[in-house]
């Protein structure tokens, strides 16, 4: 019999993790919990909802996942909204703010009756925020499920966000350093990856060969990859320049820059083409547009590579970071958000805030074969400790109880 | 005969107080406001949550101190302070507001130094739940302590210090109703010093407290 999503948990996290979920799930048995976002398929939100989801199932909650969709001029919108929340000046125009909101009174029409019924709801991000407003007949808690890096967001942006935020009964931010002033609680989860995932779980050698060679990466030479969307706040083409940088001192170095689009994110094709430009003509700079479910590839090439590189500028958390820390790998990550709280300078990797510094980081690492070895094996139990899917759902497990219970600070159940 | 020991479980969950502070003066000033769960939360919540490694300081005030304000004096001082020491919250208070005063006073650059980076103060919910295990005797505890959950051991060896009047923790208060027979065993749990290591690692020490011969 092939075990269920539990017990394969159990196998990577231990017993007593999974033992502690049926124990905290019980006292939510039969309740109706629905997540909302805004793409199905790429980026981070989704990647943990296909995977939170049917585990909240299994421990006997009644879950469901709801998509709301648009069109391009809403997407447009939410993603300066995005940006701007990320600190970017954005003056979005009348015209795409208008469209944001009809786009939620139309996908309201679609799920209001599911949300009304619902006894928890988590929102996740600004798409699809207005949704409460919407549904005034609601019956349960509603939670603002903020997974980007708001701590410095653009105010006329945040000011009229927090219209739609403010009605919540409570908000989730990664970090304290991203709460915004709100009346509510505003609880602290960061989130997490799925290590059973086709992204995460173990690979043959073989595959990991198979995908070098459909690359043309060399196996014999030293490979640094940044995995990420196309966007500006990954500041991909200063990793080409940290790369070019680092080639005069390690010359047989080759690159790769590795991303897919995500169906809500409309810069994409535009950054890409400033990313080509710079990669020019270089053989050893793999400039690769993977579709949105080539999770197994990007398992390859993180673990193909020697290091792994996420030079964001901004970033809510930075999920490519765990991934590649549960991979073994070093990471040379941005000073910036979530990254902060996962690479731990001469632990599992380095922050680095210039392009310079990250060039700095690949000469010595490259140069460290053991060292790269030893930091590879504390950052896969530093992600099994504190970073795996069990942790965060332990956590929306607990914030539901809470909620449930009131404010104290203390829950005792029966 | 005591009653048996009723095994719990918990989970923590963290919350955003949006309270920061930026230099001494913040620190004591929302200090002597913020709530005690706060207070509590900067001691002991720092062990279910992320972090790497062992702690270098037991409490975040001091962690602060020392990396953020970069006041050596003022991190040190701060790290010696044990919670377990003070009768409650208040008290553990006013020696944190104290520590932070006479410090401000020793070195006047502080009155205005800027940190690094600000304090956030967080607070945090815990729920506490019963999981049905009951354990009669030692000899029970002993071989059921290797299969706690992280949470089990935070409820029972950490949390127990502020809900116990003695502030032990439960193995130890329920293990004296056994009279003189467990005094080796109650002996090694207090050896052991709960601040600088994971929940993980705090398991396998109370484990090996509970081994031979800790009750005869």
């Amino acid at each position: 019999m092939t075990p269920g999503l539990l017990e394969r948990y159990a196998q990577v996290v231990g017993e007593d993790v999974i033992d502690q979920l049926r124990q905290l799930s019980r006292p939510l048995a039969g309740l109706k919990l629905v997540h909302v976002n805004s793409t199905r398929v790429g980026g981070g939100v989704a990647e943990i909802l296909d995977k939170l989801v049917p585990l909240t199932a299994e421990l006997g909650i009644d879950v469901s996942w709801e998509v709301i969709t648009g069109g391009a001029e809403f997407y447009q919108c939410t993603k300066s909204m995005h940006n701007a929340l990320q600190g970017a000046t954005a003056n979005i125009p009348d015209r795409l703010l208008e469209a944001y909101e009809a786009t939620n009174v139309e996908n309201a029409e679609r799920l209001r009756g599911l949300l009304e019924e619902a006894d928890v709801v988590f929102i996740h991000d600004p798409q699809p925020a207005p949704l409460l407003s919407l549904c005034p007949n609601r019956k349960g808690k509603w939670i603002w499920r903020c997974h980007i890096d708001a701590s410095r967001p653009f105010r006329p942006v945040w000011k009229y966000l927090s219209r739609f935020v403010a009605g919540f009964d409570a908000s989730i931010f990664s970090l304290a350093a991203f709460a915004q002033p709100l009346p509510h609680p505003q609880y602290l989860i960061p989130p997490s990856i799925d290590p059973l995932s086709e992204k995460n779980v173990d690979l043959t050698d073989d595959e990991i060969q198979a995908v070098r060679r459909r690359f043309q990466i060399d196996p014999d030479r030293p490979m640094v990859a940044q995995i990420s969307r196309f966007d500006r706040f990954k500041d991909p083409v200063g990793v080409i320049r940290a790369y070019r940088m680092a080639k005069h001192y390690v010359p047989g170095l080759q690159l790769v820059l590795a991303g897919g689009g995500a169906t809500d994110d409309p810069e994409g094709d535009a950054v890409l083409a400033e990313v080509n430009a710079a990669a020019q003509d270089d053989p050893d700079c793999h400039v690769l547009l993977l579709p949105p479910d080539a999770h197994r590839t990007i398992n390859a090439l993180q673990r193909a590579a020697d290091l792994v590189i996420q030079k964001s500028t901004k970033e809510g958390f930075g999920l490519t970071v765990t991934e590649a820390l549960w991979k073994g790998k070093p990471v040379i990550g941005g000073d910036a958000g979530g990254i902060r709280l996962q690479v731990l300078n001469d632990h599992t990797g380095y922050l680095v805030s210039t392009p310079e510094g990250a060039a700095l980081r690949i000469r010595y690492l490259l140069r460290q074969p053991r060292r790269i070895e030893s930091m590879g094996w504390k950052a896969r139990e530093f992600v099994r400790d504190n970073f795996l899917l069990t942790r965060q759902l332990r956590e929306y497990l607990t914030l539901a109880v809470a909620l449930r219970h009131g404010a104290g600070e203390r829950i005792e159940l029966g | 005969m005591p009653e048996p020991f009723a095994v719990k479980d918990c989970a923590i969950i963290a919350i955003a107080t949006g309270k920061k502070a930026w230099t001494c003066r913040e620190l004591l000033d929302t200090l002597r406001a913020i709530d005690g769960d706060s207070i509590y939360y900067h001691f002991w919540g720092g062990l279910m949550q992320p972090r790497f490694e062992e702690r270098e300081y037991n409490n975040d005030f001091a962690g602060w101190a020392a990396h953020s304000l970069n006041d050596a004096p003022l991190a040190e001082r701060m790290a010696m302070v044990d919670p377990t020491a003070y009768a409650d919250i208040e008290a553990l208070r006013q020696e944190l507001v104290e520590l932070v005063e006479e410090r401000m006073d020793e070195a006047e650059g502080l009155q205005w130094a800027r940190a690094l980076a600000p304090f956030g103060f967080i607070r945090s919910q815990i729920v506490v739940f019963d999981t049905g295990r009951r354990l009669d005797s030692a000899g029970d505890l002993a071989a059921a302590v290797p299969n706690f959950s992280a949470g089990s051991i935070f409820y029972h060896f950490i949390d127990a210090r502020r809900r116990s009047p003695a502030h032990v923790d439960d193995f130890r208060y329920w293990l004296a109703e056994f009279g003189d027979s467990c005094l080796t065993g109650i002996e090694r749990l207090a050896a052991i010093d709960p601040y600088f290591q994971t929940l993980t690692e705090l398991r396998l020490q109370i484990a090996e407290a509970l081994q031979e011969e800790a009750c005869t």
